[in-house]
């Protein structure tokens, strides 16, 4: 089947057998291998990218179901110049040791701050819940998200692309 | 892990996708696909069609009116999160609904598709049970309306027929002054719970309970309401004495599976807590 949609800024037109999940067109089709699969089943969060501004996880979602949407994958939360503000963070506070969830965490805690730029400990918990980090402990990725916080109340500071 | 193979339709009518059911024999509604996709990767089914609802007109509505609260098969989780009017119209649903999955798959899981699945412990089909809400299917043959405690047959059983879709979801009217609460168990914060209890009921003229419902998930193969408690509480002033008898009953009436997560004497204990928890949080 034909799908139309937008990654990361570029329109792009692939053809998929229905039954190829979005996660597997991002990496095999359109080699965006920065989409990581953990599980394909649902519960790890490796797999989240953002469609049509909500996180969702990609290996949960067909790609034929996104045609016409706009994405954007972890890809494209990066800036070719410096950081981002949400990229220092991460650094910053050793949030991540072999990076295998960080993608699903950085589309996480872009989707979420990007909507609610004061969202508090416990709300950042509750939404990291949904991925699995089996190296940091996620003390640290909590309290980079809190940090990158800053940035996303004054969107200028954010904007990644 | 790679779905099994089939093709893919997105009508734009109801019509249309009750058409596709019907001529297809072999067909399955996709919604938010967040239960389905999981199942076709460990290959639990195989159908050769799916019917996307995502353009079918009509399903993400939430009505609110004076007689009831009406939700469309394609209302997703954040939907009822973010909903302004939901916290004070069905107050029990709003908190049951807080605690179903992660974030990502919030934004996309509906009340239809938890309702078709039937895990037995979902909170939709729970909050359904416990407040005589009814279904609403439709079919080659038309609408027919189905009251809850009709509809779930067994675990992951249910009885809609191969060509119905579910449309809606409806929960009678909430006074504002009834005492409600809601409480479950999870090993971690978005996972199924290992159980849960919905609670609420009125208080007549004299002070005491009356309409009790008590709903119970995660303790049977379907979700259930727990008549010998809910007979303890009506009539009675609740304290502490009428909390723990109707505690104690509710767990020698439950008669719970046993699975890697739990065995069914811890199932029954965890019932009997989150009901006194529950009985005393709606009472305060
Ligand atoms: C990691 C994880 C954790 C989860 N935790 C919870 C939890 O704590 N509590 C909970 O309740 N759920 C939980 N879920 C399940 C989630 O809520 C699902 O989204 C939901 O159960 C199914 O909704 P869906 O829209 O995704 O349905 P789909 O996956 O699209 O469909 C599910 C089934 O329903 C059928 N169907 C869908 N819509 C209709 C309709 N309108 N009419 C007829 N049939 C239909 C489909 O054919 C399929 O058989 C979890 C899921 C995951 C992956
Ligand atoms: S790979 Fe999608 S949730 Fe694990
Ligand atoms: S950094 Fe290794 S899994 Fe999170």
């Amino acid at each position: 089947m034909l799908v139309k949609f937008n990654v990361n800024g570029d329109t792009v037109e692939v053809d998929v057998e229905p039954r190829v999940s979005l996660a597997d067109c991002l990496r095999d089709v359109l080699h965006l291998t920065g989409t990581h699969l953990g599980c394909e089943h649902g519960v790890c969060g490796a797999c989240t990218v953002i469609i049509d501004g909500e996180a969702v996880r990609s290996c949960l979602t067909l790609a034929v179901q996104a045609d016409g949407a706009t994405i954007v994958t972890v890809e494209g939360l990066s800036n070719d110049n410096a950081l981002t503000p949400l990229q220092a963070a991460f650094r910053k506070h050793h949030a991540l040791q072999c990076g295998f969830c960080t993608p699903g965490m950085i589309t996480t805690a872009h989707a979420l701050l990007t909507e609610e730029p004061d969202a508090d400990a416990e709300r950042v918990r509750d939404v990291l819940s949904g991925n699995i980090c089996r190296c940091t402990g996620y003390v640290p990725i909590v309290e980079a998200v809190l940090e990158a916080r800053a940035a996303y109340a004054n969107p200028d500071k954010a904007d990644a692309s | 892990m790679k779905f099994p193979s089939f093709e893919y339709a997105c009508p734009a009518s109801l019509a249309d996708a009750v058409a596709l059911l019907s001529e297809e024999g072999d067909a399955m509604v996709l919604a938010g696909g967040q239960s389905l996709m999981p199942i076709l990767a460990f290959r639990l089914a195989a159908p050769r069609l799916l019917v996307d609802l995502k353009n079918v007109p009509g399903l993400d509505t939430i009505k609110i009116s004076a007689e009831d609260v009406r939700l469309g098969a394609r209302v997703r989780w954040c939907d009822i999160e973010k909903h302004t009017g939901l916290s004070a119209a069905q107050p029990l649903l709003a908190e049951a609904i807080s605690h179903v999955a992660h974030y990502q798959i919030r934004n996309r899981g509906t009340v239809g598709g938890s309702i078709a699945l039937a895990d037995p412990a979902a909170e939709m089909p729970g909050i359904a049970v416990t407040c005589d809400a009814e279904i609403a299917l439709t079919g080659k043959l038309g609408e027919r309306v189905v009251p809850a405690a009709k509809f779930f047959l067994g675990a992951m059983e249910t009885c809609i027929q191969p060509d119905e879709i579910i449309t809606e979801v409806r929960l009678p009217l909430w006074p504002s002054d009834r005492c409600w609460a809601f409480k479950e168990f999870a090993r971690r914060r978005g996972d199924f719970a290992l159980a849960g209890v919905a609670v609420f009921y009125d208080v007549d003229a004299n002070g005491c309970a009356a309409n009790t419902h008590i709903g119970v998930i995660g303790a049977s193969d379907r979700p259930c309401r727990l008549g010998s408690a809910e007979q303890i509480i009506n009539g009675a002033f609740l304290d502490a004495t009428v909390i723990e008898a109707a505690a104690e009953a509710a767990s020698n009436e439950i008669e719970p599976m046993e699975d890697h997560h739990a065995p069914a004497d811890y199932r029954c204990a965890l019932v009997k807590t989150l009901l006194e928890r529950a009985l005393t949080r709606a009472m305060a």
